[in-house]
Parts: structure tokens; C-alpha cells; sequence
């Protein structure tokens, strides 16, 4: 579903990714962990383009975003990201939030739009927030919102950068209960994160990273249980 | 001191009238330096920076010299230039516009630029375009900060607009001055002139308020 191969990426001469490759399939749930500063988001932004690639290849759905003919919204409106930051549109209802980008990108109907946007608010728990302005939501209501938001267009592949780390402890709970629900769906997802927890439940491989490498990956059972590399085993033992 | 009251009533038509073309530079000046200013604001975010190079030097040149100096140019120079002949009204109108535009464009860049920019990768994110993100996420949250700025400009544009009397264009100042030519007078022409822009500039500025008031509750 998204193949990685040899993706390098530089700001500036400060070069942050220094050869990644990786594969990722159909209804895998991915975590990515490492240090602070490692790479992890800027990895994460290359899948969908956010950030410019300096040289490799990503492969997105079969289309490779690093070439420039590309209509790269295309791809994007099959990949969902979800921030650390919520980034929901202050000035529109909860509803609005959701139901604008499938309205204006792909044209669906007002309608459509809405009944589609209930339903996930549903699924995320928020049904009687739908009214609301995001101003008026709770952190862990926010993100529940930011995770319907990218739902709504359907997409194939959801990425996630440390969608619980602005989060007060008590709501990280019900930001991962409506992941590990996505996941039981069967979505393809990239998940960067923190929470040891989550990767060890819900993820068929976890990827450790640490200065623009991929130092090593594995099952969440086999990497932190019986991590191979120094490098693993003394970030491990500061978080576990 | 016998302050002539009766001076300023025989003088009242040319006030009146100096006032009308007065508010007419200034709403000529505010819609054509609105409209000129978000080209050129745009224009100055613009990614290639060939692109952006003409827009900064144009607002560099006109924040950085005196308005009365492009009046002079514009009225004495472009104007002619342009159409043969120069016009006080129509030079004051576009010396004001060039000028306020130049610190319109500022105000619309730092409108723009002041939206954090989670708000364009969450928009671009989700497969909008970059005009679609500029058009539903950034501008209507840039155009609520740029209201305050851009009221600020407009009543700066009005007191700025006597600048235009050199030039002989028949606004307010012009018949201060007029008046004070004739009869030798100072305090009479000067203060009523003063006490109308006052008045302008007051109406201006709660009229902006209400439509702040407006936008921060809707
Ligand atoms: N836009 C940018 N311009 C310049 N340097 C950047 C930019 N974005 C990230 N970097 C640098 O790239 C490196 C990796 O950043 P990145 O955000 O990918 O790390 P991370 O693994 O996500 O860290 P964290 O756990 O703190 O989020 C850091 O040294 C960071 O300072
Ligand atoms: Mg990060």
C-alpha cells in the first residue's frame, strides 16, 4: 500500500532522513517510536507529501508522489492525517469542519455531506457536538473530531503524529479507543506515538527510529521484549 | 480675540463641499488601495521569489518616501504622462490609492501569515488545492484579524487625503487654506477643518467598531 525506498530528506543542510526504506500493506497498523528529534513527523509528512521529498521514491496507492506531474490532492484524499495539534478550522461548527472538504474537493452533495459527517460523529462519540465550535471542545473531543474529519473522505491509509501527546492524561483514553477501533476495521495505519501501550495492543510491527534511520522493526512483541540493537534498548529503557 | 463666526457661515458651501470631495478621494482611495493592496499583498506571498521581488519594492518604495512627494510625482508626472493632461481629483485618487495600497498589501500578508499553518496542512491534507485552503480555511480567518488594521488605514487615509490641497484639488484643507488666504485668518478656518475631519474620522471609526462587534460574534 505504501512502499518507501531509499527516502532521503534534508532542510537545508541539516539532513533529517537519511535513507529510509520501508513497505507497508493493506489493513497493517504501523507504529513509529524513537527519540525526540529523530524523524519521526518529517517521515510521516513525506507519505503524503507535506513535506518535499529531497530524493527516493514514495509509493502511495500505487502512484508515486515523488513525481512532480502527479495531482498529489488526488493521492491525499485517499490518505487522512490526523496532527498533534487537532488543526480543526476554528471558524467552522464541528459539522462544518467535517463536511467541508468532501463538499468542495469532491463535490459531494450538502445532503450527503451531513448525513455522512452524523454518522462518523457517531462512531467518535459526539453526536450532540455537532453544532459546536471547536473552541468549545475538550482536547480529547478535538482530536475524536480531527479523526472524523479525515474519515470523511473515505480514505485508504489514516497517519497519525502523536495524536494523544497535547492531550491531558485523562482523555488520551478515548482518542485510542476510537483508533483501536479503526484498526479492528481493518485501516491501513501509520500511528507515531508515544504510548508503549497502544504499539504492544494494536500494531502489527512497530519501527523504531533514531537519527534519520530506521534502527530496527519488528512485531510489538519480538522489539520490545527482545530488542536486538543498544540503540533500542536504552530508548526502551527510558520509556517502558 | 473676536473669533468670526460669521466668516466661517459665509464660508460654509466651500466646507460643505471641500467635505464631499474629501469622503469622495477617500472611498475612491480605500476601494481602489483595497483592491490593488491584496494583489499586491498576494503577490508578496507568492513561493517564487522573482515573483515577490516587484511587490516588495513597490511597498518598500511607498511606506519608505513621503506621501507628499508622490502626490507631486503623481499630479506633475504620471498623471500627464498618462493622459496628457493632470486633474487634481484624479491625481489626489491615485496618489492616495498607490500609497494606501502599499500598506493595505502589509496588512493582508501579515493577515495571511498570522494563521497558523497547521490550518494550510490540515486543509491541503484532506486534498483541498492551495486556492481551495486559501479560500475556505485561511482568508476568512486572515480577513476577521485584518478588519481592526485595515479600519486603522482608512481613517489614517482620510486625515492623509489634505495632503492633496498642494495640488490644488478642491477638498476640505484646500478651502481652510482658501480662506485663511483671503481673509487672514487663522484659527477660524483652521479649527472648522480640524473639528470636520475629527467628525469624519469619529463616524469612521464606531462604524468599524460595529462591524468588528458583527464579525467576532457571527
Ligand atoms: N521545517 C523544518 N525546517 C528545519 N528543520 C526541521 C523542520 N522540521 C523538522 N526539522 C528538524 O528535523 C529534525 C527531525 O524533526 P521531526 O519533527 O521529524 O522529529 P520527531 O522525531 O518527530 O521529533 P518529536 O518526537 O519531537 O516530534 C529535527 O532536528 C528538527 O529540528
Ligand atoms: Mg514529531
Amino acid at each position: 500500500m505504501i512502499q518507501v525506498k531509499h527516502l532521503k530528506k534534508s532542510f537545508g543542510n541539516l539532513e533529517v532522513l537519511k535513507d529510509i526504506s520501508v513497505d507497508i500493506k493493506e489493513k497493517e497498523v504501523v507504529c513509529v517510536i524513537g527519540p525526540s528529534g529523530s524523524g519521526k513527523s518529517t517521515f510521516l509528512r513525506c507519505l503524503n507529501k507535506l513535506e518535499d521529498i529531497t530524493a527516493g521514491q514514495v509509493i502511495v496507492n500505487g502512484q508515486d508522489i515523488t513525481n512532480p506531474n502527479l495531482d498529489i490532492n488526488k493521492v491525499r484524499q485517499e490518505v487522512g492525517m490526523v496532527f498533534q495539534q487537532f488543526n480543526l478550522f476554528p471558524h467552522k461548527t464541528v459539522l462544518e469542519n467535517i463536511t467541508l472538504a468532501p463538499i468542495k474537493v469532491k463535490g459531494v452533495s450538502e445532503q450527503e455531506a451531513n448525513e455522512k459527517a452524523l454518522q462518523l460523529l457517531k462512531k467518535v462519540g459526539l453526536s450532540e457536538k455537532a453544532s459546536s465550535y471547536p473552541s468549545e471542545l475538550s482536547g480529547g473531543q478535538k482530536q475524536r473530531v480531527a479523526i472524523a474529519r479525515a474519515l470523511a473522505m473515505n480514505p485508504k491509509i489514516m497517519l497519525f503524529d502523536e495524536p494523544t501527546s497535547a492531550l491531558d492524561p485523562e482523555m488520551v483514553g478515548e482518542v485510542l479507543t476510537v483508533m483501536k477501533e479503526l484498526a479492528a476495521e481493518g485501516m491501513t495505519m501509520v500511528v507515531v506515538t508515544h504510548e508503549i501501550g497502544f504499539a504492544k495492543e494494536v500494531s502489527d510491527r512497530v519501527i523504531f527510529m533514531d537519527g534519520g534511520y530506521i534502527v530496527e522493526e519488528n512485531t510489538p512483541s519480538e522489539l520490545f521484549n527482545n530488542p536486538k540493537h543498544e540503540r533500542t534498548k536504552a530508548f526502551l529503557s527510558k520509556v517502558l | 480675540m473676536n473669533f468670526r463666526f460669521d466668516l466661517i457661515a459665509e464660508y460654509a458651501p466651500f466646507f460643505f463641499q471641500g467635505t464631499l470631495v474629501t469622503i469622495g478621494l477617500s472611498l475612491g482611495a480605500i476601494a481602489i488601495g483595497t483592491i490593488l493592496g491584496l494583489f499586491i499583498g498576494i503577490g508578496k506571498i507568492a513561493q517564487n521569489k522573482f515573483i515577490r521581488l516587484p511587490f516588495s519594492w513597490y511597498v518598500t518604495f511607498f511606506r519608505g518616501t513621503p506621501l507628499f512627494v508622490q502626490m507631486l510625482l503623481v499630479h506633475f508626472g504620471l498623471v500627464p504622462l498618462l493622459i496628457g493632461d493632470t486633474n487634481g481629483i484624479i491625481a489626489a485618487i491615485v496618489a492616495l490609492s498607490l500609497n494606501s495600497a502599499a500598506y493595505i498589501a502589509e496588512i493582508f500578508r501579515a493577515g495571511i501569515q498570522s494563521i497558523d499553518k497547521g490550518q494550510m496542512e490540515a486543509a491541503r491534507s484532506l486534498g483541498m488545492s492551495h486556492k481551495q485552503a486559501m479560500r475556505y480555511v485561511i482568508l476568512p480567518q486572515a480577513t476577521k484579524r485584518m478588519i481592526p488594521p485595515l479600519g486603522n488605514e482608512f481613517v489614517i487615509l482620510i486625515k492623509e487625503s489634505s495632503i492633496a490641497a498642494i495640488i490644488a484639488t478642491p477638498e476640505l484643507m484646500y478651502w481652510g487654506r482658501a480662506m485663511q488666504g483671503q481673509y487672514y485668518i487663522v484659527w477660524e478656518p483652521y479649527l472648522t477643518v480640524a473639528l470636520i475631519y475629527l467628525v469624519l474620522t469619529l463616524s469612521l471609526s464606531k462604524l468599524l467598531s460595529f462591524v468588528e462587534r458583527r464579525t467576532t460574534t457571527g
